[in-house]
């Protein structure tokens, strides 16, 4: 008898007699690992600042020369003279980065060279299509993925199985450029659905606001493919182990063995204990919705802040990327600190050690 | 097996030191057990064959193909060029003594004075006499009453002399003209005779110059246009034609085609020659099975030096990873402490550094150096390899901090085996196998870096090949649209050997779990 209360909760392996103030302990625990994350970020953005001065000098004259070069432009004094006060390249590495670091918290990041606007403004300017194209290629990934997922690893060694592992493992190996050319060809050279890249039409402006929405979702189509399809193979292996795994637990042989239907195993059981791991790292992976889709930007020319980054980076356009990569940083570590705090809250088994 | 056993138990029976019968379990070693597992599972087998195809195709590939990495092919093509153009003169020419003696006023003055058939016109304060010479031929003389010079002359047509370079002198093509408007025989210059038939001159039954209505000039510098080269030009435009062949006297055949300008009134020949160009995008064909590239080159050769590279690049990527990552992991899980948690720390900081803006950042750098592509192919290496190994040293440590605690160790301790002895005779071939499906994992994965970067330019760059700038060329929408034999084999590639690498992976992964029961 108290063997089938037992497993009526699963989750429940924690003792109920425990005298921890979990609010306490989940605060605390919080409060290290943000303090660890600083750490961590302050080292980042040194190595960062580090790389970004150890550029070749000559690479940075290079770039202040043919950006006095263009009509209307400072020069190339007024130029190298902004980079140095920006950067602080005059100064020592050490002084250099703490100057840095003040501009940075108070959220001044210089001008983009490229853009020839203040860095923040561009990033207000683009992040927020990226995070769309990203929201929604998630929640198509999560929708198609985890049941795949979860077929696979109950249908174990079965064609199934075999078939869903392999077309997860071909997603896995797709290099984005090459998917996303074929996209093209078929989408939009074949067939002629879609635009070949870009996010307005050449007609838009001429459009209700409607018909701009309805251009813009369909520009948005098969960048949202793309990305679905390259992320989608290693979440739906990753939710097959787990699963796999959960179901190795003794507790669903119990379940089993108690004589419960298998899909009352299956989906109340196994499922609720691979969502532990599930939600953990769908949670760590929310921030990086904002990090852009660099290279799938890039090649559908949508002007979010992965596109726009890849081009301020390749045109040598040290503010931008600085603040960029300074940026990608802090999503991991929101990611990682996101993971982490989840982990404690959904696995009541964590919160113990 | 139960014969095997049987034959082993009567091995053993005569073997007076082995009785138990846990020896008879050891007829299959672990890694034969591995092995045996791994080639049960078709899907790993089959990536392992793509794989060996793969390896073949880039290494030896190379050796069988007749055509070196960056050896070009041309082929002839027929271009037009312009050569000359053909212009009816409905104009009056003008030859002048100097060129001071009738300028351009004068000229002017001279069209006005024929319009109302006047004899003289004067322009700045000179007089000029007309006198018509022959059939539209006017001769133009300064001065007054009886000491009148010729000054110029006014015609339709030109004279031209038949030696390249050649200039006929202001009076012979006066009197050349007079002789050919007025239909003469012949006539005397400087006390030679000439005779003249037709429109042409000779001395002495030489062909010296010739006039004519149509002026023929060439439009390329280094190009003199022979009289039956014009002769034979002005006929067929005349008529009208539109194609035309001639022969000089060299015996080379040349094809022209003339088509009129209506904006110039005037015929434009333009010679169809035979031209050397690079073979560039050339269907498949039996000389070039993929056809060739944008340079030129052959690109199945390409396509095998290009997995040749990019298979390199993948393995010393994660070579280097791997060294840094199972050193660094070892030492943090062994000693653990104070060691641990600064080597711990120090993979949090490289997991946030992002390693492919930072390798499009170094890429670009090195783009505006101009590197040398072959040591820029070795920083790209050490870059990634230098970015890639905390995941590895991660795995190691948590490895070998679960096997720290296990029984085995405690038993070697107890025994007194030495420590170097018991990291890398007990501990390390225990991290072996999952390191080993790590590493192939990321050999994928590493591949597709690689090929991404120098899609993008910022990887391998051109005298060598790789996949990745070999798809490259897909940033050009016609070759996208129009050659897929350009791309498609080289995505395929990359494809079947990243998915092979991963296959395998999978498959020994597996393979090494002893838990695994098929």
């Amino acid at each position: 008898m108290r063997k089938a209360a037992a497993l009526r909760q699963p989750l429940g392996a924690a003792a109920p007699d425990e005298t921890y103030n979990w609010g306490d302990v989940v605060s605390k625990f919080i409060i290290k690992r943000l303090i660890i994350s600083v750490f961590i970020l302050i080292f980042v953005a040194f190595i960062i600042y580090l790389l970004m001065r150890c550029l070749p000098t000559s690479y940075l004259e290079q770039v202040a020369r043919s950006k006095s070069m263009q009509p209307g432009s400072k020069s190339f004094e007024e130029w190298m003279a902004q980079l140095s006060a920006t950067y602080g390249m005059d100064k020592d590495i050490f002084s250099g980065f703490i100057g840095w670091c003040g501009n940075a918290i108070r959220g001044d990041f210089g001008d983009s060279w490229k853009w020839t606007v203040p860095v923040v403004e561009k990033f207000h300017d683009s992040v927020w299509i990226s995070f769309i194209m990203g929201g929604i290629a998630f929640i198509f990934e999560i929708i198609i993925a985890i049941p795949l997922g979860i077929i696979a690893a109950t249908k174990q060694y079965t064609k199934t199985d075999y078939t869903i592992t392999i077309v997860a493992l071909a997603c896995f190996s797709l290099p984005t450029f090459f998917f996303a050319s074929l996209m093209k060809l078929v989408f939009s050279v074949k067939l002629g659905w879609f635009d070949l890249g870009g996010l307005i039409g050449r007609n838009y402006e001429q459009l209700s606001a409607a018909g701009q929405f309805a251009d813009k979702a369909a520009h948005l189509v098969m960048p949202i493919v793309t990305l679905v399809v390259i992320s989608i193979g290693s979440l739906m292996r990753f939710t097959r182990t787990n699963m796999l795994e959960v179901l190795n637990a003794d507790y669903i042989r119990t379940a089993r063995a108690k004589g419960l239907s298998e899909n009352k195993v299956i989906y109340h059981h196994a499922f609720r204990n691979t969502l532990i791991t599930l939600v953990t790292i769908l949670g760590g992976s929310l921030p990086g919705l904002f990090a852009g889709a660099l290279i799938t930007e890039t090649l559908y020319s949508i002007p979010g802040i992965g596109y726009v980054s890849y081009q301020s980076m390749v045109a040598g356009d040290i503010p931008f990327s600085m603040f960029y990569l300074v940026f990608l940083a802090v999503l991991t570590l929101l990611g990682n600190l996101i993971s982490d705090i989840l982990y404690a809250v959904v696995d009541p088994r964590v919160r113990i050690s | 097996m139960s014969d095997q056993n049987q034959n082993q138990n009567t091995q053993n029976t005569d073997n007076q030191f082995s009785l138990n019968d846990d020896r008879r379990v050891r007829t299959l070693s672990p890694g034969a057990l591995v092995l045996r597992r791994f080639i049960r599972n078709r899907v790993a087998v089959t990536g392992l064959v793509i794989l060996a195809f793969m390896f073949i195709f880039s290494f030896l590939g190379g050796a069988i193909t007749p055509y070196s990495e960056d050896q070009l092919f041309y082929k002839y093509t027929e271009q037009n060029k312009q050569y000359a153009v053909v212009k009816e003169n409905t104009e009056y020419r003008y030859s002048s003594l100097t060129p001071k003696s009738f300028p351009s006023v004068a000229q002017a003055k001279f069209v006005l004075a024929r319009k109302n058939n006047q004899e003289t016109f004067e322009s700045k304060g000179t007089n000029y006499t007309i006198r018509e010479e022959g059939e539209e031929f006017y001769a133009i003389y300064t001065g007054k009453g009886k000491v009148q010079t010729l000054a110029a002359f006014a015609t339709f047509d030109i004279v031209s002399s038949m030696e390249a370079d050649a200039e006929v002198p202001f009076m012979m093509q006066y009197e050349i003209l007079k002789a050919v408007t007025n239909h003469e025989s012949g006539f005397t210059y400087e006390d030679q005779e000439y005779t003249i038939d037709g429109d042409m001159v000779l001395e002495e039954g030489r062909e010296i110059a010739y006039a004519s209505r149509y002026v023929v000039q060439p439009l390329m510098s280094d190009v003199f246009l022979s009289k039956s080269f014009k002769n034979e030009l002005i006929e067929v435009v005349e008529e009208g034609g539109k194609e035309f062949t001639f022969t000089d006297e060299d015996g080379t055949t040349a094809e022209y085609s003339i088509t009129y300008d209506a904006a110039n009134l005037s015929y434009q020949v333009l010679q169809t020659t035979q031209t050397q160009v690079f073979d560039t995008y050339s269907y498949p064909s039996s000389e070039h099975w993929l056809g060739t590239d944008r340079n030129g080159m052959d690109m199945l050769t390409r396509l095998m030096y290009g997995g040749r590279v990019s298979l390199y690049i993948g393995f010393i990527v994660v070579i280097i990873e791997s060294l840094i990552g199972v050193v660094l992991g070892g030492i943090s899980g062994y000693f653990g402490g104070w060691v641990d948690n600064l080597i711990m720390r120090i993979v949090d900081i490289f997991y946030c550094i992002p390693s492919m803006p930072i390798i499009i950042i170094l890429g670009a750098a090195m783009d505006a150096l101009r590197m040398d592509p072959q040591v820029r192919m070795i920083y790209l290496m050490l870059i990634l390899g230098f970015l890639g190994w905390p995941s590895i040293a991660r795995l190691v440590r948590g490895q070998i901090l679960s096997l720290r605690e296990q029984e085995f160790m405690t038993a070697t301790e107890a025994t007194g085996i030495r420590s170097s002895r018991r990291i890398f005779r007990h501990l390390i071939p225990n991290v072996i196998p999952q390191l080993i499906v790590t590493m192939t994992m990321s050999l994928g994965s590493t591949i597709i870096t690689e090929a991404t970067l120098s899609f993008l330019g910022l990887g391998v760059k051109f005298p060598f090949a790789s996949w990745g700038n070999i798809i490259n060329d897909v940033n050009n929408t016609f070759v996208l649209t129009n050659y897929w034999f350009i791309w498609i084999p080289a995505g395929v590639c990359l494809v079947a050997t990243v998915l092979a690498f991963n296959l395998v992976g999978d498959g020994l992964r597996d393979a090494f779990d002893p838990k695994m029961k098929r």
